[in-house]
């Protein structure tokens, strides 16, 4: 079947098998950044925008995208960069495989809570695992974010 | 994963009801329950686009359509403030965000999962469904049905005067839980709803009228252990059946002297 | 201590490839390798003991897209490790391709190979097996000696004498005192006899395993795997495939998170064997619940530990008994074991009169275990620090107190450590910072909330070792580039840990340039110098010791081109970082002008290679002190607030050496209270996702302090010690005591559940 969407700002068109997964549509066009950590919908490394809301990609049919608008971390590099330098400095990092989604949810809370607290926002991104950092460098070097922000 | 060999979004609930009565049909809720259980599907009905995913409230009640996410319940102010955060509880350790923006109310309550913190929730509240076909009918009975061919339209929440607390045990933080509890008293009766058991969520009344006399330390407690010992408990990977009958009795009473609390507080 | 003041070693620098993992940009395995290879499934055993009587192949063939099927009979009948180890490997030569015997729920019964992934799905359902079905071992305190054998083949193949046999489902077995044990635990006042037990957990790095295979223009089978060992993947290969390591070459782009999970070859062999029978490129990755069912968890072990004091508190005798689950396949298992009574009696050499440590290491019919970050120490560890504590409760003495009687300090010799001396210690200054910091003496008391909830805390510590004595070889290669720039060339592994970066900073140091000069390659078979790999934290203590030596060298060689341009003999040339002078004088050339020398009619390499290997292994030293909040009536742990003090020597890179420890500690709150690795009475593994297998999330941590105090060893890069796995070893005696504390009962085996602490059933 076709599909049509609008991804990272652009209109994207394709065919698609009925049941792809929305994770594999964004990975064949352009956003390797979308990665896969689990199948059973509870790791976060697929988090990606849909008209504005953080979901799993790996829980969304590709169809089901049809006329909506998604975002992935390639479409939010210049977003993302004002804060990601903070994770770096913290060594957040680490192996980085779940680092998009990560950003991606940052973003997402960023956008819902601007101000939020520490608890705000271990809660809204307790979906997203990781198991090199021990999330607290994350916690930090989001604080951080804020502080600077706060501060400018 | 789930085979898909056609995929439709109808334009009418009379359409999608109709498609849906076809051997090999599937409704597609948030797709997270219906991804994990594998098999195939002729063809996967999607309900987005029917304006079915957005809360009512009007003086007497909550309408809920059935695409209303997870997330939208979690942060409804509304809901919320009826149910004195309940609502929120509830939901927010359901994995995460990103999910409970996928997760539908009416794939969580179609599907009468014994896991279901949905299903616990709404059990506490004057809750009934709208079926396309066999119209409203009230969710305590909906949940004892066997699923069928007919279409979960809305969630109806009456806003019968009352009091709420939710409570569950989980190994983890946003694990499923070894037992949810929500417990209400809606008008003059009390309700205590036990899920995860991990059977799918009961409701149990003060039939021998323990709480008769208002909510108390002793009342609480032999409500706790009446409810023990008329819970049926099973064990899984996450618990033995006889630390979910202890819990039946501890969330039990935790959950009454809450609601004691806020009578008290009113 | 005074301490040399550097440019770039002890500083918190960004991670060379920070940005572009954080900005998401293409750097592993399935993003850098062609979507067109073909895709690699396997058929795993339904039965955790069978032998395969019949498999028919021929409608899965026939599936459209299918390029190949592969079964027993289609692979070299040659056995070998999939365990990543120096050679000759402790652990047996156990394995083939595929077996007409299967060991485990999961074991590969056949290979497939197809255009895509739904044709390869479809025929792998399509093959029909006929399986004799066979009693299996299931519990490893049954094993020994079971008449049901795991390996019972002729041609198992032990290459070290580590006391193994076949015959009776042992992988190793051994002994090692000192001291007459019996007799002082006979003179002793109080003798502890206890029994503890650590279950199989998951690595579960987030990249699941994965590899890819072609073949280069020169025939050569090229594998690109996810892997924390090249060089040992590519003997596996060689080993595994009867080709000569002249054909393979093995390489690895960023890898998303090992643990050591990565330090086993776990999924390289069956694209590797697909693109050698097919000569077309392949691929395969791991599901998440391939990972689960068929990875490489830590070994379960059951330590029992007989702990002889005095009344005043002096701990005179440990005897350690660990009985190790290997599974299946006897990867890490002959090693492992070593480690639970070697890194755990050590660290009460204060007032220890004798010891003794054996073990039985033994198959069973279970996911083959493998390497995870603690390595067999932070079971013995969970085991020996919770018998302190217990003998500290028995007494009513203080623990942190009782250790600092007891504990090993700088200058003694450690006889249960192969008898090495201890030339930097900080144990001692981490547990009174700890304790300082943590509030030790106002959060140890039991507090009482309110409403069930009581609040109580635990303590623990922890050693680990840096890199094998006498086996490990770390290695680098510094080249020297046209404008003055610098290539490091290196074949240990950054898995995520930052060691491209650490060694970098290193390399600025020796170099005298900025960080940005240093451009870090590896790690490639073919073009990086040998090294072990990134494994028993060996990479900053000996690869970085390595980048120290081949700097110098490569200085050297500078000095001396820089000599014959400046017209004086190579010690009158001083290395300047950007510039040579000559000594006395103001001449000098510049770095740039001495590198386009060198790249004109020169004889001269500026280049230097350097491998560097010790005797000794100083270990690094931890104390983890925990506090959490117990609800009685459900036996919810809460854990509040887990504050650690770290000696690694000197953190290279103080940020990278705290999320190190970060990260550890809560792996080892996952191993303390949630994370277990469990089957049914068939043997079929219950955990097989992240909805069964609970990682802590950020909500599961508490909040997290960590800090370090320095010591100086003086065989490390610029006094450097190990860090990467000690981290994930205090956690779970930690909490086991502030458990305890809260709850009044021991519990003596992993996790500890809120179901055994609510009905005060530990399990054993």
């Amino acid at each position: 079947m076709e599909l049509n969407l609008m991804l990272n700002g652009r209109r994207v068109s394709g065919q698609i098998r009925p049941d792809l997964l929305l994770i594999d549509f964004l990975r064949d066009h352009g956003c390797p950044s979308v990665k896969r950590g689990c199948e059973t919908s509870c790791c976060g490394l697929c988090t990606v925008l849909m008209d504005g809301k953080p979901v799993l990609s790996c829980s969304v049919l590709a169809a089901r995208a049809e006329g909506h608008e998604v975002v992935t971390l390639e479409g939010l590099q210049e977003e993302a960069s004002e804060f990601v330098g903070y994770l770096a400095d913290q060594g957040a990092d680490q192996c980085g495989f779940c680092n998009p989604g990560l950003v991606m949810n940052t973003i997402a809370l960023l956008r819902e809570n601007p101000n939020p607290t520490d608890s705000e926002i271990r809660a809204y991104l307790a979906g997203n695992l990781c198991r090199c950092s021990g999330y607290e460098s994350q916690l930090r070097g989001i604080r951080g974010f804020l502080n600077s922000r706060s501060f400018s | 994963m789930i085979a898909i060999k056609e995929y439709v979004r109808p334009q009418s609930i009379q359409e999608a009801y109709e498609r849906n009565q076809k051997n090999g049909s599937r409704i597609l809720g948030g797709m997270l329950w219906l991804k994990l259980g594998g098999g195939a599907a002729a063809t996967a009905i999607d309900l987005s686009g029917l304006g079915l995913d957005a809360i009512e409230e009007s003086e007497t009640e909550f309408s809920i359509g059935a695409m209303t996410s997870l997330r939208q319940l979690e942060t409804h102010p509304g809901l919320n403030a009826y149910t004195c955060g309940a609502a929120a509880r509830a939901l927010e350790s359901i994995v995460g965000v990103q999910f409970r923006n996928l997760a539908t109310v009416g794939g969580s309550l179609f599907g009468r999962f014994g896991f279901s913190d949905v299903l616990t929730l709404f059990l506490a509240l004057d809750t009934a469904v709208e079926l396309y076909h066999g119209g409203m009918v009230p969710l305590e009975a909906f949940a004892a049905q066997k699923p069928d061919r007919d279409l979960l339209i809305r969630v109806h929440v009456r806003k019968t005067p009352g009091v709420f607390g939710y409570l569950s045990m989980r190994n983890s933080r946003t694990d499923f839980p070894v037992l949810s509890c929500a417990v209400s008293r809606l008008g003059g009766e009390y309700r205590t709803v036990l899920g995860a058991r991990p059977g799918r969520a009961m409701v149990l009344r003060d039939g021998e009228g323990l709480l008769a006399g208002g909510i108390d330390g002793t009342s609480a407690q032999a409500f706790g252990a009446w409810a023990a010992d008329h819970t049926p408990t099973g064990s899984n990977t996450r618990g033995s059946a006889a630390y979910r009958t202890h819990l039946v009795r501890v969330l039990t009473e935790r959950g009454l002297l809450e609601l004691g609390g806020m009578d008290h507080g009113a | 201590m005074e301490e040399k003041r550097y440019q770039y070693v002890g500083k918190p620098v960004r991670k060379k490839d920070a940005m572009a993992l954080l900005l998401g940009k293409p750097a592993y395995l399935e993003e850098l390798t062609p979507k067109d290879a073909l895709v690699v499934k396997l058929l795993r055993s339904p039965h955790a003991h069978a032998l395969i009587e019949e498999i028919d192949t021929s409608a899965a063939e026939k599936v459209p897209g299918v390029a190949a099927v592969y079964t027993w009979k289609d692979v070299p009948a040659k056995r070998f490790t999939n365990a990543g180890q120096t050679y000759p490997e402790p652990s047996p030569y156990d394995r083939l391709i595929l077996d007409r015997r299967v060991r485990f729920v999961g074991d590969p019964v056949a290979i497939i190979a197809a255009e895509d992934e739904q044709a390869a799905l479809r025929a792998r359902k399509l093959i029909k097996v006929k399986y004799r079905k066979l009693e299996a071992v299931l519990d490893p305190r049954q094993a020994k000696d079971s008449p049901v054998l795991v390996h019972p083949e002729e041609d198992w193949l032990p290459l070290c004498p580590v006391g193994g046999d076949n015959r009776r489902n042992l992988v190793a077995s051994g002994a090692s005192e000192d001291g007459d044990v019996e007799q002082v635990l006979a003179d002793c006042d109080i003798v502890l006899d206890r029994t503890y037990h650590t279950k199989a957990v998951q690595q579960a790095m987030m990249e699941t395993f994965r590899t890819y295979a072609e073949l280069d223009c020169y025939g050569r089978l090229h594998v690109i795997s996810s892997t924390q060992i090249v060089f040992h993947v590519r003997r596996i290969l060689s080993n595994a495939l009867g080709i000569p390591k002249s054909r393979i070459r093995v390489d690895k782009p960023r890898i998303g998170g090992g643990f050591g999970a990565k330090q086993t070859a776990v999924c390289e062999v069956y694209p590797a064997f697909v693109t050698w029978k097919t000569g077309r490129p392949s691929r395969l990755i791991y599901t998440r619940e391939e990972c689960q069912i068929a990875g490489s968890p830590r070994h379960e072990m059951e330590v029992r530990v007989r702990l002889g004091a005095s009344a005043e508190g002096k701990i005179r005798a440990l005897d350690v008994y660990t009985l190790s689950n290997t599974g299946a396949y006897g990867e890490h298992g002959p090693t492992t074991v070593g480690l639970s009574g070697h890194k755990s009696i050590p660290l009460y050499t204060g007032g220890l009169e004798a010891y003794r440590f054996g073990f039985d290491v033994v198959y069973t019919n279970l996911q083959p275990a493998g390497a995870y970050r603690g390595y067999g120490a932070t079971q013995g560890i969970f085991a020996v620090e919770t018998a302190v504590n217990e003998l500290a409760e028995r007494l009513g003495m203080d623990p942190t107190v009782l250790r600092d009687k007891n504990m090993v300090k700088e200058g003694m010799t450690m006889p249960a450590y192969y008898g090495e001396p201890l030339n930097a210690c900080a144990l001692d200054r981490c547990m009174a910072r700890c304790r300082e910091i943590f509030g030790w003496e106002r959060r140890y008391p039991v507090r009482d909330m309110g409403n069930g909830r009581v609040r109580a805390a635990g303590v623990a510590m922890a050693m680990q070792g840096s890199g094998i004595s006498h086996v490990d070889v770390g290695s680098a290669t510094v080249r020297l580039g046209d404008d003055g720039c610098y290539n490091l060339i290196l074949g240990a592994a950054d898995m995520g840990t930052g060691c491209d970066t650490i060694l970098a900073q290193m390399a600025a140091e020796c170099l005298d340039c900025p960080l940005e000069q240093v451009a870090v390659y590896g790690a490639d078979t073919d073009a990086s110098p040998y090294d072990s790999g990134s494994y028993a934290s060996s990479t900053t203590y000996l690869t970085g010791r390595a980048v120290e030596l081949a700097c110098g060298e490569l200085r050297e060689n500078i000095c001396a081109l820089a000599g014959e341009m400046l017209g004086c003999p190579p010690e009158e040339a001083l290395f300047q970082g950007g510039r040579v002078c000559r000594a006395g004088t103001d001449q000098f050339v510049t770095l740039a002008a001495v590198a386009a020398r060198s790249q004109t009619s020169s004889t001269r390499a500026m280049e230097a290679t350097a491998s560097h290997s010790s005797p000794v292994s100083p270990p690094p030293f931890m104390v983890g002190m925990a506090e959490i909040e117990l609800d009685k009536a459900t036996g919810q742990v809460t854990v509040l607030d887990y504050m650690a003090v770290v000696d690694c020597g000197i953190p290279v890179n103080p940020a990278l050496a705290r999320v190190q420890a970060e990260g550890g500690i809560v792996q080892g709150i996952g191993m303390a209270l949630t994370e277990n690795v469990r089957y049914n009475g068939q043997g079929r593994p219950i955990e097989s996702s992240f909805m069964q297998y609970r990682l802590p999330t950020r909500l599961d941590m508490g909040k997290l302090r960590v800090e370090f105090e320095h010591s100086q060893e003086p065989t490390g890069p610029f006094g450097a010690k190990s860090i990467g796995e000690i981290v994930v070893n205090t956690p779970a005696p930690a909490l086991a005591h502030a458990i305890y504390r809260a709850s009044g009962v021991w519990h003596r085996a992993l996790p500890i559940t809120p179901e055994q602490i609510a009905l005060g059933e530990p399990e054993m």
